[in-house]
This record gives C-alpha cells, sequence and structure tokens, in this order.
C-alpha cells in the first residue's frame, strides 16, 4: 500500500521505509518553535528536564510576535523570561523587536523551513508550512519542551483527505475563498487528526501566499497538517529565500486516501465565515447587509505581500467609511518596507486605515483593535470563535483581504466588484 | 486511579478561546488562570466547581488554539476528567502531555448531563453515571501514551526513559 505526502516525509525522519495510518512513531525534528504566549511555558517545562542542555540550537526559533511590543506589565515579565532564556542558551533563531514578524510568515521569508522539513511549533498555526511542501503541525508548550530537549516528537501517523483542485479562480477568488470554501463543506472538525493534502492542476494559479493560507487554516477544519506538493512555484521561493537544502517527497500513486473531494476554483465566489465559526461560510452573493464597526486585514493568514497589494488595489483613491476602523497589519519587517516602498502604506493612509508594525494582535484579542459588546469586524484573520477579538458579545466574520478592502469602503461586508464597479 | 465527582456539560467545537480567553494569557500561573476557566461560555463554572469534578462535551472539545493554558486552567481548576465525543488534537495531546486525564466515549457524551454524579475507572475505561445508573465503556489509551500519563506527562516520562 503507498504512502500519502505526509506519510513518506514522517517516514523518512523516524528512520523507517514504511509507515502507515495509525502507527505511533518518533520523529526527528527540522525546527521546534514557538511564541512569546507558549515559550514561556515550555520554558518552564524545560526546567524539569534531567538535563538543561539545549542540543539543537539552530531547529529552536522563538519568536516574540503574539503581543509585541509588550503589551502590559504581565506579558512584559513574559517577554522578559524568553529573552533572557533565548540569550542565555544562544538559541539562534531569536525574534523581538525590530526583527520579529509573525511567526508563521516569518520563518518561511527567513528560510528556517524548506519542502521535506519534520516541523512543530507550540501554535496552533504552524501548519503554514505545508505550503512549502514541509510536514509541520502545532503542538502545546510541553511538546515544545521535549523537541527542544530531545530534537525529536512522537506523532500517531495520520491518515489524509485529497483535495483535487481544478480550474483558474476568478478576480477576486484567493487562497482564502478556497480554505474557507472547504472548512464550509467538511466542518471545523472534518479533517480531525488527518492531513488535508493539495493536489491538481488548479495549484499552478495559487501564488505561495495563497498556498501558505490555505494550509495555514487546515486546523481550522481539525486537521493535523494542510500541504502541498511541490511545483516550480515552490522552488523559486526557496531559492529566493532560503540556502538549506530542500528536499521533495510525492505522494506515491496508489496512496490511500480517507476521502477525495474535487473542487472546480473557477465555480468559487469569495466567500465569508459567519460568527462563531470558520465552518459557517457564506458567498458574498448570500451575505445580507451586514454593517461593521472595524476591519483588520493582516495575521498570519493574511499579511503577506500579496494581500496587501489586493487591499491597495480595492483601497486607493477611496476613502473608508466614516465610522469604520481599518487596520492593516504587515506580517513582516520585510513585508512592511515591501509595502512602504510599493507606496502600498500610503495608499491605505489616505484611504483613513491605520498601518501597525508587525504583530498578530487583535486576530487573538491580544491588543491593538479589540472589540466591544455588540461591534462587528470583518478580519483576514483564522478564528470568529465567541470572544476572539474581544466582548463576548462581539462578532468576527472572516474573509479574503479584497473582501475586507472592499467592506472598509462601503461599511458594510462587501463584493470587492461592487466597489471597484466590476 | 478513579474519578468521581458533578458533571459540568457542554456541547460542540468548545474551542481554547472560551475555555481560557487570550486576555488572561498575559499570565501562566495554574491557579490564575483557573480564575477565569471557561468564563466566556459559562461565567459561574468557577463558582460552582469543586474538586473532582468532571467534565463532559460532544464533539471537537478543545479546538482552536495550541495554548497548553487551556487543559491547565481547567486541571487547576479541580476537574479530574474530561469525557467528550472526541477531542481537537492539540488539546487531546497537551492534555496527555501535563497529565490531565480524558476519555473519548460517544455514547456517554450524548446522554449524560449537567449535575449528574460519575464516577471514573481509568484502569478499566468504564463509565458510571451514579445518578442515572447508566455505564459506558470508553476508549483505551494506546500503550505508549497510558505510560506517558502514568508518568504523570511528558516531561517525567522522558526523564525515566
Amino acid at each position: 500500500m503507498g504512502m500519502t505526502m505526509t506519510q513518506k516525509i514522517l517516514a523518512a525522519h523516524a528512520g523507517l521505509d514504511v509507515v502507515e495510518a495509525g502507527q505511533l512513531i518518533e520523529a526527528n525534528l527540522d525546527m521546534v518553535l514557538g511564541n512569546d504566549v507558549t515559550t514561556p511555558v515550555a520554558i518552564h517545562e524545560m526546567e524539569k528536564f534531567n538535563t538543561q542542555e539545549v542540543l539543537y540550537k539552530d531547529k529552536i526559533a522563538m519568536v516574540l510576535e503574539h503581543i509585541t511590543p509588550n503589551k502590559d506589565s504581565n506579558s512584559a515579565e513574559h517577554f522578559k523570561s524568553v529573552r533572557e532564556y533565548a540569550n542565555s542558551h544562544n538559541i539562534t533563531n531569536f525574534f523581538d523587536v525590530g526583527e520579529v514578524g509573525i511567526e508563521h510568515a516569518l520563518l518561511p521569508e527567513k528560510g528556517l523551513v524548506v519542502a521535506g522539513d519534520a516541523v512543530i511549533g507550540a501554535d496552533s498555526h504552524t501548519c503554514t508550512y505545508g505550503a512549502l511542501g514541509a510536514f509541520s503541525t502545532g503542538v502545546g508548550s510541553t511538546d515544545m519542551a521535549a523537541g527542544m530537549a530531545t530534537g525529536k516528537a512522537w506523532f500517531k501517523v495520520p491518515s489524509a483527505i485529497q483535495f483535487v483542485l481544478t480550474g483558474k479562480p476568478a478576480k477576486w477568488v484567493s487562497g482564502k475563498d478556497i480554505i474557507l470554501h472547504i472548512i464550509g463543506m467538511i466542518g471545523v472538525d472534518g479533517a480531525l487528526y488527518k492531513s488535508m493534502e493539495f493536489v491538481g492542476d488548479g495549484i499552478q494559479y495559487l501564488s505561495m501566499d495563497d498556498r501558505f493560507s490555505m494550509a495555514n487554516m487546515a486546523i481550522e477544519a481539525g486537521g493535523k497538517n494542510g500541504i502541498f506538493p511541490v511545483d516550480d512555484i515552490t522552488i523559486e521561493y526557496l531559492k529566493e529565500h532560503s540556502v538549506r537544502e530542500y528536499k521533495v517527497y510525492e505522494a506515491d500513486e496508489d496512496a490511500v486516501y480517507d476521502e477525495t473531494y474535487t473542487i472546480d476554483l473557477s465555480q468559487l465566489k469569495p466567500t465569508v465565515a459567519f460568527p462563531h465559526l470558520p465552518e459557517n461560510t457564506r458567498t458574498i452573493d448570500n451575505v445580507g447587509d451586514i454593517k461593521i464597526d472595524q476591519v483588520v486585514i493582516g495575521s498570519c493568514t493574511n499579511g503577506h505581500i500579496t494581500d496587501l497589494r489586493i487591499a491597495a488595489e480595492i483601497m486607493k483613491g477611496r476613502k473608508v467609511a466614516k465610522g469604520i476602523r481599518v487596520i492593516i497589519i504587515p506580517a513582516t519587517q520585510a513585508i512592511y518596507l515591501q509595502a512602504m516602498e510599493e507606496g502600498l502604506l500610503k495608499t491605505f493612509i489616505e484611504a483613513g486605515a491605520i498601518v501597525s508594525t508587525p504583530t498578530c494582535g487583535p486576530c487573538l484579542g491580544g491588543h491593538m483593535g479589540i472589540l466591544a459588546a455588540g461591534e462587528r469586524a470583518v478580519a483576514t484573520t483564522n478564528r470568529n470563535f465567541v470572544g476572539r477579538m474581544g466582548h463576548v458579545e462581539s462578532e468576527v466574520y472572516l474573509a479574503s483581504p479584497a473582501v475586507a478592502a472592499a467592506s472598509a469602503i462601503t461599511g458594510k461586508i462587501s463584493c470587492p466588484c461592487e466597489v471597484m464597479g466590476e | 486511579m478513579k474519578a468521581h465527582g458533578v458533571v459540568h456539560k457542554y456541547g460542540d467545537n468548545v474551542d481554547t478561546d472560551v475555555i481560557i480567553p487570550a486576555r488572561y494569557l498575559n499570565s501562566s500561573d495554574p491557579a490564575e488562570l483557573a480564575k477565569n476557566c471557561m468564563e466566556d461560555i459559562d461565567p459561574d463554572f468557577v463558582k460552582r466547581v469543586k474538586v473532582g469534578d468532571i467534565m463532559v462535551a460532544n464533539k471537537n472539545f478543545g479546538c482552536g488554539s495550541s495554548r497548553e493554558h487551556a487543559p491547565i486552567a481547567i486541571k487547576a481548576s479541580g476537574i479530574s476528567c474530561v469525557i467528550a465525543e472526541t477531542f481537537a488534537r492539540i488539546f487531546y495531546r497537551n492534555a496527555i502531555n501535563i497529565g490531565l486525564p480524558i476519555i473519548e466515549c460517544k455514547e456517554a457524551a450524548e446522554e449524560i448531563e449537567a449535575g449528574d454524579e460519575v464516577e471514573i475507572d481509568f484502569d478499566s475505561g468504564m463509565i458510571y453515571d451514579r445518578t442515572k445508573g447508566t455505564e459506558y465503556k470508553g476508549q483505551a489509551f494506546p500503550p505508549f501514551m497510558q505510560e506517558i500519563i502514568k508518568a504523570e506527562g511528558l516531561v517525567n516520562y522522558i526523564n525515566h526513559k
């Protein structure tokens, strides 16, 4: 019986020729990641190990990005504990204010993750790197600590759901719309414990940023990981960003999938997830009249340069609707600088939006745009759970950067085609 | 090993943001986290919960964020076991890794109600609803995970290996 792409990567990292779904394995890791929320707990766990030695300093990344710069005195103490640990243990890949970006945009950009890697991160959206053809999955702080101490993690080998993507998406349909469509179709536990393997000729039309958005939200369908095959677009990205050697794995032709879905991308429409689950999706023509108070464009899902370009294309020469607070957050310093050089930041500020330095901030209700009772936001983020962006009676609608930007102009959830007069 | 307590019941897709909202993630102290556990879906939980009580929910319990603060808050609030139809996978790992007992059992999750008195025998995986007089067989963990639970978490397991 053949193996899926994920199974092949796991087998190679466990030193096995073959693995099968359900098998418990111990795999060698190429990268162990943590942020300012999860790393302090991992450091506390590290202190309980018999050995305090960190064996693989180059294979650990500590990224202080969730509520940076220090949000309040408690978080300042958290940040301080990670800084002290990273400095005293000479952690190679430690990122703080000035260098920091949202972790899942930063690691690929810095070339720290490449195709064929096995990665764990104490952050649920670690599954993002599947866009590069890596196996990556979110874990908790104790797993992070164990990974730091041993360079290994235990896994139950997942079975997989295959998504065959065909056709070319229409103008305002992005990776975000595709993944929201899929989550709406299979539900928030539709891929529980499983891999989501994306294949098909439609992938050629998806930029790396589209793929990052899609792999990123595999966890919102309960998935263990989301993964894309490596093609010319991936290789071009890897060559531009990394000097590390990558390895291309392909699923066997006789690999077995629990289910296969075929999705014609040309038939998809911009899609919005209504409160309070990412599976509550509606296409843009079915959203009705939803007035909003705030727009957030950013996060590990959609804070990439192409996301900002799309938003700027819609906002250029237009004004944010009166009373709407529009917060734009480039995911990394390099994206921030690029957006500045391309004039995108000028477009946003002239339209009446604000531009923040990189942080997760409002996505998890941390800081930089918390909602009051009864307020509504359209956000390019990844979760719309109860109280996610603030008050328990506030609401988050998940959408693409194009829909978010269009909604900023009209003050209600809107199709970009409406604003662009198409 | 046994657990015995009163049930606090929840539905599908209880996410880690409602188990412990991000506004409290500026602390990692278990006692501090326990003070706000379940606040956004059950504001009285903290007042009501007693040491040894049991949490029962339907499918996909603990979905969302990887924050280990969620099982830590539940454990520190006094909960002795969480029964659910299914658990989100990161929560599942985290619960095992920190030594919070969890059991998957569809029938128990469907039938047990809030306020029921429930007893659990972890060795046999049996769940007894003493209020209703019903019993259920929970799904047993693979031996590898049982060893981690026996060692009271992943760190001790690795230390003893």
